[in-house]
């Protein structure tokens, strides 16, 4: 650790163009000291590696050749003998891709209908009167203290009765359509105006005219929070796939990789590879999206 | 639960969002749709709900009096899958298991979240950076962070090698074979996976306090630590109760992490084993006992409304000492 702090220390002394801490005698006391900024960019530095620290070891554990001791001391984080084939060899375990096509359907599917429906049901529960709304409210909201871990075996035999057992649709039938998703767009559809509907109305508007060019393009910020956090909670679910899922064939992506870690006991290179896998498409999503996601966590906690 | 009953009200009342307050929406003269449109668009969602959550529920509350099982009609028992489960040595571990948990969590889940966001709260160059890779563990599956810490608590795992390098232990370290160790390495990636996650809840509720309060306590010459705990920790209260409250439920709901790191078994002789890995392992399988399922599920959901109902009692309290 001494070592990134030294280099973070270096890093810092070089003058900063707009004045980041308080020089002497300065009037503002709100700015740190210079000792208080490089204090808080060690401590950022030190968290830093404590977060992203097991993911690079993973990675390069990945990376690692068949004859590269994968125990040495001090370890090696940059691997000596590289090579790609941990990523082919291990499908002679688990078929990892086909796991991971599984997961991107059970997830886009998931998306999709989370997306549709939430437009829909919230679009009618803001702008719309109609008989029985409170009803209709009433059992959205029931369930929304109720763990899902609660309802799984009862599930299970919904599932198992339409004979959706062992198959992709009976992981994504119970998440098609989420109570949060719907309410959160109802919150986004009430900011619309009235009037706009109204006059849309008027002019003859279908209402799928209406949910088309006015709520759409109004709700599209809600929207894609609900779309990406519905698709890392279907890429990353668990418990769910593990009790519908019964044959290896079928597995999801998480389900196949704890398969693989406590069936086969194999290589870590070959566990590290799987896992690698299993974060590429996380990690692009959350680059291209990232700006929704603290947007995201806050409106789920104000709302939640 | 106030949260939820607020917005259902303010949703009910349609049409006074944005128009102008105490503007009525007519339904009069513009008849903008049949009636059974809406109920074509909520139907969907509210069937779903209904089937997917609500039914199930009632469902369970029924199995949990039944002792059914796969493929066998099920028969009318009483409270008797309540009473074996009570007696049952597996079913008293889990909860020990599970009040571990939360006794662990909550406190670090509340506080480190904290710190952390007091870390990033300030805008000095490169903060967006450190902002966005804090919360990275966050949307990263708990198997594979289950797995990723696997490897790195392996008996010949790196910290395993550092440990024996720094002479702190002369052998390996059992991380994931002995009972003690395996809840430990379980909660510390809870925490370390959770971190980000409650650092961003924080990030918004600092975001309300007022930079005057700060600056009025420094004139009045109160230190960091003095400010931290008479000005931050009192304006975030509302955000510390309400993530308690949340990590409590999640702790109860613990899942991945043991199964994972455990493969399967919840540790040596089952002592790790939490409780929905109990209701998983008696839920599903031909030779699944789905009553006593049912029962340990039921009592899931009553322990996961304690902390709920607390804080509903600690509100009313405050509002009428207000």
């Amino acid at each position: 650790m001494s070592a990134t702090a030294a280099i973070v220390q270096e890093g810092s002394k070089k003058p900063a163009r707009e004045k980041l801490f308080r020089t002497g005698g300065a009037g503002d006391i709100s700015k740190p000291t210079v000792g208080g900024l490089v204090f808080r960019y060690v401590l950022l530095v030190i968290v830093l590696v404590l977060v992203i620290g097991p993911f690079l070891w993973q990675l390069s554990t990945s990376f690692k050749g068949a004859g590269e001791n994968l125990y040495t001391f001090p370890p090696n984080l940059i691997p000596t003998q590289p090579t790609l084939e941990n990523y082919t060899k291990v499908t002679d375990f688990i078929p990892v891709y086909q796991y991971a096509w599984h997961s991107l359907f059970v997830a886009v599917v998931q998306v999709i209908s989370n997306v549709v429906f939430a437009v829909f049901g919230g679009y009618a529960l803001a702008c719309m009167k109609f008989r029985g709304k409170g009803i209709a409210l009433g059992i959205l909201f029931s369930t929304m203290l109720l763990p899902g871990e609660v309802t799984v075996t009862s599930n299970l035999l919904t599932i198992n009765g339409l004979g959706l057992a062992n198959t992709l649709w009976g992981v994504i039938l119970p998440g098609a359509i989420g109570a949060m998703n719907v309410l959160l767009v109802a919150t986004a559809c009430r900011m619309i105006p009235a009037e706009v509907l109204d006059a849309a109305t008027v002019d003859g508007a279908t209402t799928w005219q209406r949910i088309r060019h006015i709520v759409w393009p109004n709700v599209r910020g809600m929207v894609s929070v609900v779309a990406i956090f519905t698709f890392i909670g279907a890429w990353d679910d668990y418990l769910w796939p593990l009790m519908v899922i019964t044959d290896p064939n079928n597995y999801t992506l998480t389900v196949g990789m704890a398969y693989l870690n406590s069936n086969f006991s194999p290589d870590p290179r070959l566990i590290a590879a799987g896992t690698i896998i299993a974060l590429v498409p996380i990690i692009i999503l959350f680059s291209v999206t990232q700006r929704f996601f603290f947007s995201g966590v806050q409106e789920g906690a104000v709302k939640g | 639960m106030t949260t939820a009953s607020t917005s259902e009200r303010s949703l009910t009342r349609t049409g006074v969002g944005a128009s102008g307050a105490g503007l009525r929406r007519r339904s009069g003269p513009v008849q903008s749709h049949r009636w059974y449109t809406p109920w074509l668009l909520i139907g969907p969602a509210v069937v779903w709900v209904a089937v997917f959550a609500l039914w199930p529920f009632l469902n369970t509350v029924v199995l949990s009096f039944t002792n059914a099982r796969p493929l066998r009609t099920p028969e009318f028992v009483g409270f008797d899958q309540y009473v074996k489960l009570f007696g049952d040595d597996q079913f008293r571990y889990a909860l020990l298991t599970c009040a571990i948990y939360v006794i662990v969590c909550v406190p670090l889940l509340t506080i480190l979240p904290l710190l952390l966001a007091l870390l990033v709260e300030k805008k000095i160059p490169g903060i967006a950076f450190f902002r966005t890779t804090f919360y990275f563990p966050v949307i990263a599956s708990v198997v594979v962070v289950a797995l990723i810490w696997g490897w790195l608590f392996d008996s010949k795992g790196i910290i395993n090698q550092t440990l024996q390098f720094m002479g702190i232990a002369d052998k390996p370290v059992a991380f994931l074979v002995d009972r003690w160790w395996l809840l430990a390495c379980a909660i510390l990636l809870t925490v370390w996976k959770g971190v980000g996650y409650y650092m961003v809840v924080y990030l918004a509720a600092l975001g309300n306090v007022g930079k005057d309060l700060h600056e009025a306590a420094m004139l009045d010459g109160a230190g960091a630590f003095r400010r931290f705990l008479s000005v931050t920790i009192p304006s975030v209260r509302g955000a510390m109760l309400l993530i308690a409250v949340l990590i409590a439920v999640s702790a109860m709901r613990i899942f991945t992490e043991l199964d994972v790191l455990s493969h399967h078994t919840g540790g040596p002789g089952g002592y790790d084993m939490s409780i929905v890995m109990m209701i998983r392992q008696a839920g599903s399988g031909l030779n699944g006992n789905l009553g006593y399922a049912a029962a340990i599920s039921v009592v899931l959901f009553l322990l996961t409304l304690i902390p709920l109902v607390a804080i509903a009692l600690l509100n009313r309290e405050k509002r009428a000492n207000s």
